[in-house]
């Protein structure tokens, strides 16, 4: 009898683990031992990371396992049990993911038949869904962070997290690093105090600092946490496309459309192959020059990138499930999430940039187990061969690299802080622990949350008597907002933490075609061409937030240049980059620099080829001024600091006026004037020695802040969107970022969210630790000074289409508008 | 330092200065636009905290140039203010106040949406379009070339807050807020730091005046 009672006591016991186990077996399927480790912790308790690429069941490792857990603590009545409240709370990057997500969820409960409901919701979801969600909260709620800190904006929000038991944040090593990955934070450190014992699950691909990522996640939690790494190899196999005739490939450029045709054969041959184009700009001219290289294509390619409208990307989707489509453009939109199993082989134009960004994306071709992954890599411009040649040897060596979390992200807080007043309000003092407990927060000063604060409830200093600053109210010690209107506005802006202003383009007769970057639409007048989601659309009118176009025939159109497809090479790939230049010309290189070898050649017979203890310099004089050029393969956001500094200390021998310009593998200073460096100086420019100093008055001197003060301004609600519904009054609230950094420069330079402009810069770009060691590098390498007589293939990309055109001088303005006058004269 | 520009239009002498205004030596009567007068209030009442501070300096630049100049009477060509009523109209109605002489004549801009009663009690005069002394009219939105153009005729207008972009060797460019003259009209800058700057192009007889801090340039 007693020992009856004890079978049936540790039955019950094992309840859980015996229905998913018998749910697998039914499915033919044996679970990883990742996933068995994730259902154990889970089942004790316990918080942690999971590592393991997309497309081995890293969903089901923590779905599952909340599930197991459900099923133990009600092995009575598992099966009839429902409106538990929400049971798991699983956040997600992508809107797109969430949908795929959720199928696969609802299937596996339908046929485990627990009575749990799945629910979607972020901006997609209906009012009459929300209201749903409302009365009864589904067992699973699929969101994105900002869907979730709009949530924080309703009123008795902690009744929704009351019952949850797992929160999970798929692809988290996407977030971390990000200010939306600061709002999960902040997210986390409030849920944590609505429920008890809540377990916190990260799901990561590999990088190089999971243990960070896993302490970051955790830190609100106060627990230590562990890492589950999934022991899965997959063989990768990278080929390069090399084109025919190597000397009439461009130098510079960023299409490589020349090699198009090369693409057909590999597209043929596979069952269906995913393109990855760096930015939206240029998946769209891919798109087109496919079409047009092959038109028996027709129909069985697609497009899909983020400002394509939601109903065509669901279709691209579906499509590659389902094995309709032969081939499709992408960007980083496909970057993520579920596998398209059909995909058996990827084509990547253009550099990734990174190791990491290679590896996951040839990880979307061959996901069955025994596949290979299968990448062609198709260069845009000569250069990039050599990046080919170095991206081989770093997975060789499997040098992936890490994702710096931030830090004190006022905007971020900001908001956050005007979030939770607009739901149920907050108390300061408790708010202040919660948010300091964060990893990004950590570090915050008393004093800076006292202006926080003083910034939400009085806007600053003010003009007393004549202000009627309002946003946040403290009544009874509670901080809200009251005011309906600047509530639904708060509302509207929380969407708004990932991209720039972007309007809705649509066709005059009516018909939706995607949207579209104000920036970019601001440059156009109407009668231009531009093309979108693989049309070319004739600019008619913009009218309130929507531009209204219509179809156009014209041959040549514009290609909008969206802003987020600018990325630099990472520390990682810039050293492998180093020592692959070093073997060019040599007799062991590999393909890709063997057919490079003419263009080496004259490099150096102009110039020099740099070798890894070496650092090039080039002076040269052409019509458009005095060029120098530094080549030290740092990456583009290094040189951005670099040439910062070294435009500065040039400016303190001679006034002077530098237009900077830089890529992955070096920068110009462009003057009107020569530049006075030599042997006699050249090791003085470069030293380390007062670096901190001449860091504070290089940033004051040039504009980073202000590119990094539009994203802030944003975030930071300084700069209202508009809404539908408002005219005159919304208008009359429109200013720009550059306006707002100008008028904060010169009225409020003490202004918190001006001061993490400047912060931004110095901690994301100027990174005095990275800086110093790149300096020290540069201290013990030869300096080898060249003059070529005309551009060289090194420096042909820099000077031709160099990005971030950064400006410094140390000229009287007054100097150089009389300069500027005799020179048109 | 600001030293003001002269600029002689059909005889009649203007003095341009860098604090963003047209001194009529003749008529004794001082020309700006755009000032935008609480337009930091109208933000901060949605929320959205704009320094006020570069109002003050609006405010002061504005009656410091009616202190020192004492012109008989202040044209403002559009946008006196920015939008519906708010606390910081009473601070320029309270300096108003203190200063009795001063006549302020308002030709209508697009922002200027308060009721006309609210100008009349604060005791400035509203013209709905156009106003005209002798051959020089004033009004809010520049001319268009072909209309309203004539040879014995010169407009005063705003609205644009005309910019200029100057471009060197080596890739260099600057911009500035700008006084920008055609044959026979002159668009003048915002007066308002917190405004931003329309881009313009001269064509081949046109004049520009460039403001870069506390100098005018003539450009061309």
């Amino acid at each position: 009898m007693i020992d009856a009672e004890i079978q049936i006591k540790e039955m019950q016991a094992n309840k859980g683990n015996d229905i998913i186990h018998q749910w697998l077996k039914q499915h033919q399927l044996t679970p990883f031992e990742f996933q068995e480790q994730a259902w154990k912790a889970i089942l004790n308790g316990q918080s942690g990371l999971i590592n393991a690429p997309t497309g081995c069941g890293k969903t089901y490792s923590v779905f599952l396992g909340a599930l197991l857990q459900f099923i133990q603590s009600n092995p009575i009545n598992w099966e009839k049990k429902n409106n538990n409240g929400l049971q798991l709370l699983w956040i997600t990057p992508l809107r797109a993911l969430a949908k795929d997500i959720g199928r696969a969820m609802e299937e596996v409960i339908e046929q485990l038949g627990v009575q749990w409901k799945v629910a979607i919701r972020n901006g997609d979801t209906s009012t009459a869904d929300r209201a749903k969600q409302k009365k009864q909260m589904p067992e699973v709620l699929i969101i994105t962070p900002e869907s979730l800190h709009l949530l924080l904006t309703q009123k008795n929000y902690p009744n929704y997290f009351s019952s949850l038991k797992i929160l999970a944040v798929d692809e988290w090593h996407e977030l971390m690093g990000s200010k939306r990955g600061v709002q999960t934070e902040l997210a986390i450190s409030r849920i944590a105090h609505c429920t008890n014992e809540l377990q916190v699950w990260g799901i990561s691909a590999t990088i190089g600092n999971l243990a960070e990522a896993k302490n970051v996640l955790l830190a609100p939690l106060k627990k230590e946490g562990i890492i589950i790494k999934a022991k899965i190899d997959k063989p990768i196999e990278v080929h390069t496309i090399i084109p025919d005739e190597i000397d009439q490939y461009p130098w510079a450029g960023h299409l490589g459309i020349k090699l198009a045709h090369t693409l057909i054969p590999i597209i043929a041959a596979s069952k269906t192959t995913l393109i990855f184009i760096n930015t939206r700009g240029m998946s769209e001219t891919w798109y087109q020059t496919l079409l047009t290289v092959a038109p028996e294509l027709a129909g069985a390619i697609a497009l899909h990138h983020g400002s394509i409208e939601q109903e065509l990307r669901l279709w691209v989707e579906d499509a590659l499930h389902t094995e309709k489509l032969k081939a499709v453009v992408c960007t980083a939109s496909l970057d993520l999430g579920v596998d398209f199993r059909p995909v058996d082989t990827v084509i990547q134009v253009g550099s990734p940039k990174g190791i990491a960004r290679f590896l996951q994306r040839a990880g979307r071709s061959g996901h069955r187990p025994g596949e290979i992954s299968k990448i062609y890599f198709l260069p845009t411009h000569s250069l990039e061969l050599v990046e080919a040649a170095a991206l081989k040897s770093a997975l060789q060596e499997g040098n992936v690299e890490s994702k710096t979390p931030l830090l004190l992200c006022f905007d971020v807080l900001l908001q956050y802080l005007c979030t939770l007043a607009t739901g149920e309000g907050f108390i300061a003092k408790k708010i202040y622990e919660e948010v300091k407990s964060t990893h990004c927060f950590a570090d915050m000063q008393e004093q800076e949350w006292q202006e926080l604060l003083q910034h939400i409830t009085a806007g600053g200093n003010a003009l007393q008597a004549y202000d009627d600053y309002k946003k946040v109210e403290i009544i009874d010690g509670i901080y809200k907002i009251n005011n309906r209107r600047i509530a639904m506005r708060h509302r509207m802006h929380i969407g708004t933490i990932v991209s720039d202003a972007m309007l809705k383009v649509k066709f005059l007769s009516g018909g939706y075609i995607g949207v579209i970057e104000e920036y970019f639409i601001s440059k156009l007048s109407p009668g231009d061409v531009f093309t979108l989601a693989g049309r070319n659309v004739e600019l008619v009118m913009i009218k309130e937030m929507t531009v209204l176009v219509k179809k156009s025939s014209a041959k040549k159109s514009l290609i909008p240049a969206w802003l987020g497809g600018r990325m630099s090479l990472t520390a990682n790939l810039g050293a492998v980059l180093r020592r692959t230049f070093s073997e060019a010309l040599k007799p062991n290189a590999g393909v890709e620099l063997k057919s490079l070898a003419q263009l080496f050649l004259l490099q150096k017979q102009l110039s020099h080829i740099p070798q890894h203890n070496e650092i090039l310099i080039e002076q040269i004089e052409d019509k458009d001024g005095y060029h120098l050029l530094v080549y030290p393969f740092e990456g583009r956001q290094v040189h951005e600091a670099l040439s910062a500094i070294l435009a500065y200390r040039i400016a303190q021998i001679q006034p002077m006026s530098f237009s900077i310009s830089m890529n992955d593998y070096g920068f110009e200073l462009l003057s009107d004037s020569p530049i006075p460096v030599d042997d006699s100086n050249v090791r003085e420019l470069f030293s380390a020695n007062h670096l901190l100093q001449h860091i504070q008055q290089s940033i004051n001197n040039t504009e980073m802040a202000k590119r990094k003060f539009r994203d802030i301004a944003v975030i930071g609600g300084l700069i209202f969107q508009g809404m539908p519904g408002e005219k005159t009054k919304a208008r009359h609230l429109q200013s720009s970022a550059a306006l707002l950094f100008k008028v904060f420069e010169e009225f409020d330079p003490n202004n918190i969210l001006l001061r993490q402009a400047y912060n931004e810069v110095l901690e994301q770009q100027m990174d005095e630790v990275r800086l110093r060691l790149a300096l020290k590098r540069i201290e013990e390498s030869t300096i080898v000074l060249r003059f070529p007589k005309k551009l060289t293939p090194l420096s042909f990309p820099i000077v031709v289409d160099g990005l971030n055109r950064n400006n410094l001088s140390s000229e009287k303005l007054e100097d150089r508008i009389k300069k500027m006058q005799q020179q048109l004269t | 330092m600001s030293i003001p520009l002269l600029h002689i239009i059909l005889g009649q002498h203007f003095w341009l200065s860098p604090q963003r205004s047209i001194y009529w030596e003749e008529e004794k009567t001082l020309i700006v636009s755009d000032t935008h007068f609480g337009k930091t209030g109208h933000f901060r009442k949605s929320g959205i905290a704009v320094p006020q501070k570069v109002y003050k300096e609006d405010l002061q630049r504005f009656f410091s140039l009616a202190f020192e100049l004492k012109p008989e009477r202040i044209l403002v060509v559009g946008d006196l203010f920015h939008s519906t009523n708010n606390e910081e109209h009473n601070l320029f109605l309270k300096w108003k106040n203190d200063f009795e002489s001063l006549q302020i004549t308002l030709i209508k801009g697009n922002h200027d949406i308060l009721g006309n009663n609210w100008y009349e009690n604060a005791g400035i005069q509203l013209i709905e379009q156009f106003y005209k002394i002798g051959q020089f009219s004033f009004q809010h939105d520049p001319a268009e070339k072909h209309n309203q153009l004539n040879e014995h005729s010169f407009v005063f207008s705003g609205h644009l807050h005309p910019g200029i972009h100057m471009k060197g060797i080596g890739k260099q460019s600057l911009r500035f807020p700008c006084f920008y003259f055609t044959k026979n009209q002159c668009i003048l800058p915002a007066f308002s730091k917190f405004s931003g700057l329309a881009i313009v192009k001269p064509q081949k007889h046109d004049q520009v005046y460039a403001i870069a801090n506390d100098t005018i340039i003539k450009l061309a």
